[in-house]
């Protein structure tokens, strides 16, 4: 692997191949990068992923619908319920119920997947800004960021894995108070935003360790198959919530915030302006919001009131079917998906008729970014892998799956 | 909605689609192993498909032909959305790699190698992506056993880590 460089000018180098990671402390996410270096210029990179490996769709396999919910928090932790959401969505498709979801239920999806993207970008953006050296931006941020996991926290009781959707709805309702709690988030984390985008917009450090570095051209993002920031921040205008809207987002006022570039300062701007839009849609939303059940009302679906489980046959039948057999999905093949904070999210069902999926595929976002990285990095300085590695946000769990 | 690309593919290709449908608004068309590639091609340059959104292998196992290469197509200039399958025989798992065609599709492949055994022609670099060298068979296969164990890899010894 090590041959020399250019060895007819005086002072040449010597090409040097490095491994970088599986836990490099800048490499959030273990991934193991070969570089060949010439000097501290990038010649090749040679991506190694796959630490993170569980084996995600043969469990999926082995398990039953409902079941996968819990195993689906663990592909992008950092905004979990856009996962469970996408996942119920394309079984529901699979069952055809998608139109009887009960409205609330929806409303309620759509919001907090907009918190998990809020969520999701304050971990990428604290990431980032502090890999660069700027550790006050991760403190603030990821302070922005507890004012919704107090909310998530509130749902369902877990902070990280909230396995909240069920096939046919959700699980829980959201609590009393959450409507105040929400406004209320927002109203500090606007404020926490502003002292961030001061810290960093016109930050000189800041500026010239992302700017006109990590740039991808419009053609090569397309070409990997790149979705979400890292798209837009090349200015392609693609975001499924406006090309493909699903739940209620046709009925909402949002905006897409595009780059000019592709660098790295681009796709912390886009992601910046996308925490304030989904504030927007947030506020939206919850003035729209019904009142009413946050479950489909079918007893193939629904479990039973525990009243009824111990009053009545019927209702323990109905309990033990549901907890021992769960649903069943009828035979077919759907790929549904959404927009997830890293870019679109889609899950390959394939049903062969039983309680189990037959084939569970996930296309995870930041996959195809992570491939292309190999020809972002090349011939860039080394020290430029860690503002570029951060804008990329790649999630281990949902890389290695 | 992307009905209108069935009925090109239809049309431009014949024989080679075997089966179209388009149930849960996915317009899905069932193609010849033979003739994928020119598909392939076709839709990107001639339909406007820019982006390979996702590639992935299954696993029918009592039915023949056993495998399915399953493309997810997105064209923006259109809007359109479309699945394209293919079947592969267990005795030859060969199908012509897309890399040529979108490079995104380089990884998915790899990946798809790795767990089906499916071998794509033509692709620059089949190692295996997520799983080590040393992995034994083929995990998303049916007749992986779900609780299977893989052998115990020596450790290396320190001076050649």
């Amino acid at each position: 692997m090590i041959k020399l460089s250019d060895d007819t000018k005086d002072l040449h180098t010597r090409y040097m191949t490095m491994m970088m990671g599986p836990s490099h402390p800048a490499t959030h996410g273990t991934l193991m990068m070969n570089l060949v270096l010439d000097g501290e210029t990038i010649i090749e990179v040679d991506i190694d992923p796959g630490y993170l490996h569980r084996g995600f769709e043969k469990e999926c396999e082995a398990h039953r619908w409902n079941q996968n919910v819990a195993y689906t928090d663990r592909l992008n932790y950092v905004s979990a319920i856009i996962n469970n959401v996408c996942y119920s969505m394309a079984v529901e498709k699979l069952l055809g119920i998608d139109q009887k979801i009960p409205e609330r239920a929806q409303w309620l999806r759509l919001i907090f997947s907009e918190i998990s993207r809020i969520t999701d970008h304050a971990t990428c953006l604290a990431a980032m800004t502090m890999e660069v050296g700027g550790f006050t931006g991760f403190l603030y941020l990821v302070k922005l960021r507890e004012y919704f996991y107090e909310i998530l926290e509130n749902l369902c009781g877990a902070r990280v894995t909230y396995s909240w959707t069920r096939v046919g709805g959700a699980r829980w309702d959201a609590p009393e108070g959450f409507e105040d709690q929400t406004r209320e988030a927002i109203k500090n984390s606007r404020k926490v935003l502003k002292d961030v985008r001061g810290l960093f917009d016109k930050n000189r450090i800041f500026l010239e360790r992302t700017v006109k570095i990590g740039v991808i051209s419009r053609e090569n993002a397309l070409a990997y198959g790149i979705t979400g920031p890292f798209l837009r921040s090349t200015g392609f205008n693609y975001d499924a919530r406006k090309a493909h809207p699903y739940l209620y987002y046709q009925d909402l006022d949002f905006e897409i915030p595009l780059g000019v570039n592709g660098d790295s300062y681009d796709r912390y701007y886009v992601r910046v302006l996308e925490m304030e839009q989904s504030m927007r849609i947030i506020e939206q939303a919850l003035g729209k919001i019904p009142k009413g059940p946050v479950m489909i009302d079918d007893p193939c679906l629904k479990l039973p009131e525990k009243q009824e489980v111990y009053n009545s046959i019927e209702g323990v039948i109905n309990h033990l079917k549901l907890i021992f057999e769960d649903i069943y999905v009828p035979a077919g093949e759907v790929y549904s998906y959404v927009e997830a904070p890293n870019g679109e999210l889609g899950f390959y069902l394939v049903s062969k008729g039983g309680n189990q999926p037959w084939k569970c595929r996930v296309h995870p976002p930041c996959f195809p970014i992570v491939a292309a990285l190999p020809e972002i990095l090349k011939g860039y300085m080394l020290a430029d892998i860690i503002p570029i590695f951060g804008s990329v946000n790649m999630i281990g769990g949902e890389m290695d799956r | 909605m992307s009905q209108a690309v069935l009925d090109q593919l239809k049309g431009r290709f014949g024989e080679a689609v075997l089966e179209t449908h388009n149930r849960f608004g996915n317009e899905t068309a069932l193609v010849k192993k033979e003739s994928l590639l020119a598909v392939l091609k076709f839709l990107k340059e001639e339909c406007g498909f820019e982006m390979l959104m996702d590639l992935c292998g299954v696993d029918h196992l009592p039915e023949t032909p056993r495998f399915e290469v399953v493309y997810h197509l997105k064209s923006f200039s259109r809007g359109y959305r479309v699945r394209i399958k293919v079947r592969i025989a267990e005795e030859d798992p060969v199908v012509d790699s897309a890399v040529s065609v979108w490079k995104g599709a380089n990884w998915y492949e790899r990946e798809c190698r790795e767990f089906y055994g499916i071998k794509f022609k033509g692709h620059p670099d089949l190692r295996p992506l997520l799983l080590y060298p040393e992995f034994e068979g083929y995990p998303l296969r049916k007749d992986y056993p779900h609780k299977k164990r893989q052998p115990r890899l020596p450790l290396l010894k320190p001076e050649t880590r």
